[in-house]
């Protein structure tokens, strides 16, 4: 769809997973056995037809780059547009813009050439299917100035805290933003504008000394701005701390929800040229997620695998995550645990957290 | 750009005793091991060799193997100056016709050889699992000076009289080739590899085209030829795991042969992957109630029931109460409930219903199912 470009804006997304944002951002945080978070948008662009997408980034982006590449496995690697990661190596001496204003006015360059005239702009911590040409056509449809994209949920979630809430009329525009803690309607951090219009409303903000485009341009523009609201109601969660990464992990375990996520539309990933699992004569596995690559021969229930995670005679492992090239020995026992990458468990060892506070294991240890 | 070594993989063959297998594709893109089609295997090693021009000779069904192989960026083989080609057959100036045999589609296609200049041609058969570096061969080529190098496999007195066998002098000097011999002199059975000295093998696809009762084959032509003419012909041993998967009888049992231990053909090799073309599927979905034992399973797969000493590919689904045993299943298979299966190759896609009942224990016989069951 040449007509939406996309801007993926990690400015505002800090790095609230403990041991496992220490050395990467939150968009770079393994997820689902084979996806990093960042996986879920882009692919939810790129499925739209989006080819021109920006990717502002600050801290801590190294691993992110090394996944993203030049985004061939998203076939984003274009002659003409793609993908374009934007750290910010900024050096104009007139520069005063503040907050992720910054990235906006330093890249006005991607903003220029990309071919769109709308843009879908979007973070990555809310992972979701939404289809974003259907919000793009509501948003043409009903001639809102912007268009915010947000889930109406039937129960309240902890990792909801943080979140936005729409107040919503009858007509689907938006009254008012708040972060009201019962209000069931939660904005997805996801909306449509169009791109000029965008420019303008950022240049408005950096001379007024602002630094949030969200808060002061959107929330401050409620009574000038027409503000649309599409509601999107498929699979949604929202990864803010290592207790909703957890437990939206382990929800995928229901068919039902892995199938919601996985069904329709697939989402795309580095490609690894990893030979199918191998299940062996003492392995016993059940209930669990388990990626390309692995070698099991202990026991495995209720417990997401990632590629190539070696799990020895004897071991058990329950309620855990594993995430890739772990070796998990003879006889060792886990868990409720998230163990990062390249983690080696001794022999014998136990590891056990909580089914709330699961015991997180940072990347390349040996216990 | 001139190249040392070109490599023309011969993947135009329709693998006859296949049967349903290779109704629609041809025998180098029949699945195997979880996730790969055998021509994997060839592209593979020739990356890992170091070898980036690649020309693949296809005829028989080609729509399959030319999406597949695409650009060739799966294998990197996505070269400026080399890369993979795909060379099916086309109209010349003095006529058309199909590719005659495996030496007449090299002569076909000797304006792509020569645009390399290459001093060696590594003519590869894509019907064969192996890992293979062809490197080493080449080293052993050019130590010999040699015009001819055929790489062989030592197999039993027994299996010899189904090869076609090289008889040698003690250096590995090649003084005769028969092919399937009742009464075999040696058990050196050739592996379908040929490492060619280029000018030497030019002059001798031209001269064997010349003869109108040729059948223009490298086995039965060109190799007895240039033996006949006292060229220096060395068999290179090679000791690794390889296998003809000719029939559903070996195809299954190459299958199985991944499901022991220590398998002698080691696929998790960190340098030495076998490359394929990512179907691109989440991480597959055990149910609490599944079993698995002695299994290789593929992502994107959804299991319920039990799966024994078997293979599943990428997005097959097996439903509750179902018992899965000594099988293979290719991808996008959907298993109802309560099925057995025993001892068979399921084709792709292939939807089984509820309480199905295929093959079974005490039968010898590979039931290949290729339709709704």
């Amino acid at each position: 769809m040449k007509e939406l470009v996309g801007v993926i804006n990690l400015d505002d997304e800090l790095d609230q997973l403990s041991e496992l944002t220490y050395f990467r951002c939150g968009a770079a945080v393994p997820f689902a056995g084979r996806y990093r978070l960042i996986d879920f948008v882009l692919s939810n662009m790129t499925g739209a037809g989006i080819v021109d997408i920006a990717l502002f980034v600050r801290r801590k982006y190294r691993s992110l780059m090394d996944h993203l590449g030049e985004g061939k496995s998203w076939d984003l690697d274009r002659n003409h547009g793609g993908l374009f990661i934007l750290p910010p190596d900024w050096n104009d001496p007139t520069d005063v813009s503040l907050g992720d204003l910054q990235h906006v006015h330093n890249n006005l360059d991607f903003f220029n050439r990309s071919s769109g005239n709308s843009m879908v702009h979007s973070g990555s911590r809310h992972i979701s299917k939404v289809d974003l040409r259907k919000v793009y056509e509501q948003h043409i449809r009903t001639g809102a100035d912007i268009t915010l994209v947000y889930k109406p949920v039937s129960e309240m979630r902890p990792e909801y805290e943080s979140c936005v809430r729409l107040d919503v009329n009858e007509r689907g525009f938006v009254t008012n933003i708040h972060n009201e803690q019962h209000h069931p309607n939660i904005y997805m951090e996801i909306f449509v504008m169009d791109k000029y219009k965008y420019l303008e409303l950022v240049k408005d903000c950096i001379a007024r000394g602002k630094s949030h485009f969200f808060h002061d341009a959107i929330q401050g523009g409620l009574d000038h701005l027409k503000i649309g609201a599409y509601a999107y109601t498929g699979y949604h969660a929202v990864i803010n701390s290592v207790e909703s990464y957890y437990a939206s992990s382990m929800e995928l375990l229901n068919r039902e929800k892995y199938e919601d996520l996985f069904r329709d539309n697939p989402i795309r990933t580095k490609i690894k040229y990893e030979v199918p699992t191998k299940y062996l004569e003492n392995s016993n596995v059940t209930g669990s997620l388990v990626a390309n690559g692995c070698t099991i021969e202990g026991a495995i229930e209720n417990s997401i695998l990632f590629r190539s995670v070696q799990v020895g005679k004897g071991a058990r492992i329950s309620n855990s995550i594993i995430m890739q090239k772990c070796v998990i020995e003879e006889d060792a026992v886990l868990e409720n645990v998230i163990m990062d990458k390249d983690v080696r468990l001794s022999r014998g060892v136990t590891l056990k957290g909580n089914s709330i506070k699961p015991f997180v294991i940072a990347k390349s240890s040996h216990i | 750009m001139k190249k040392e070594v070109v490599a023309m993989l011969l993947a135009g063959g329709q693998g006859k005793r296949l049967k349903g297998l290779t109704k629609t594709l041809a025998k180098p893109a029949v699945y195997f091991g979880g996730t790969y089609r055998i021509i994997d295997f060839p592209l593979s090693n020739c990356t890992h060799s170091g070898i980036d021009t690649v020309g693949v000779l296809t005829q028989y069904e080609p729509l399959v193997l030319h999406s597949y192989i695409g650009v060739g960026s799966d294998w990197d083989l996505d070269r400026r100056g080399g890369g993979v080609l795909v060379l099916p057959p086309h109209e010349r100036e003095n006529g058309s016709s199909w590719y005659q045999g495996t030496a007449d589609a090299i002569f076909r296609n000797i304006n792509f050889i020569e645009q390399f200049d290459p001093e060696h041609v590594l003519v590869l058969s894509g019907d064969h699992i192996y890992k293979m570096d062809y490197n080493k061969m080449l080293r052993y080529h050019k130590e010999k000076d040699a015009d001819c190098t055929i790489s062989v496999i030592n197999v039993t007195r027994d299996e010899a009289t189904r090869f076609g066998i090289l008889n040698t002098f003690d250096d590995y000097r090649i003084y005769e080739f028969e092919e399937k011999p009742a009464e075999p002199k040696s058990t050196l059975a050739s592996m379908g590899i040929y490492l060619f000295k280029w000018h030497v093998l030019k002059r001798y696809l031209n001269e064997d085209e010349k003869q109108g009762s040729s059948s223009n084959d490298f086995g039965k032509d060109i190799i007895p030829l240039m033996l006949k003419s006292r060229k220096q012909l060395y068999a290179y041993p090679f000791d690794g795991y390889w296998k003809d998967v000719g029939t559903i009888q070996s195809l299954w049992e190459s299958n199985m042969d991944l499901l022991c231990e220590e398998p002698k053909l080691n696929l998790n090799d960190p340098s030495w992957r076998i490359y394929t073309r990512s179907p691109n599927q989440p991480a597959e979905f055990i149910a609490p109630e599944a079993k698995l034992r002695n299994s290789m399973v593929n992502e994107g797969c959804i299991v319920h029931g039990e799966v024994n000493h078997s293979i599943l590919f990428y997005g097959v689904e097996v439903g509750e109460g179902s018992v899965i045993t000594d099988s293979v299943i290719h991808p996008k298979v959907k298993i109802g409930r309560n099925v057995r299966i025993h001892k068979a190759i399921v084709n792709e896609n292939v939807m089984i219903r509820d309480g199905a009942v295929i093959g079974s224990a005490d039968s010898s016989d590979i039931v290949l199912v290729n339709g709704e069951y």
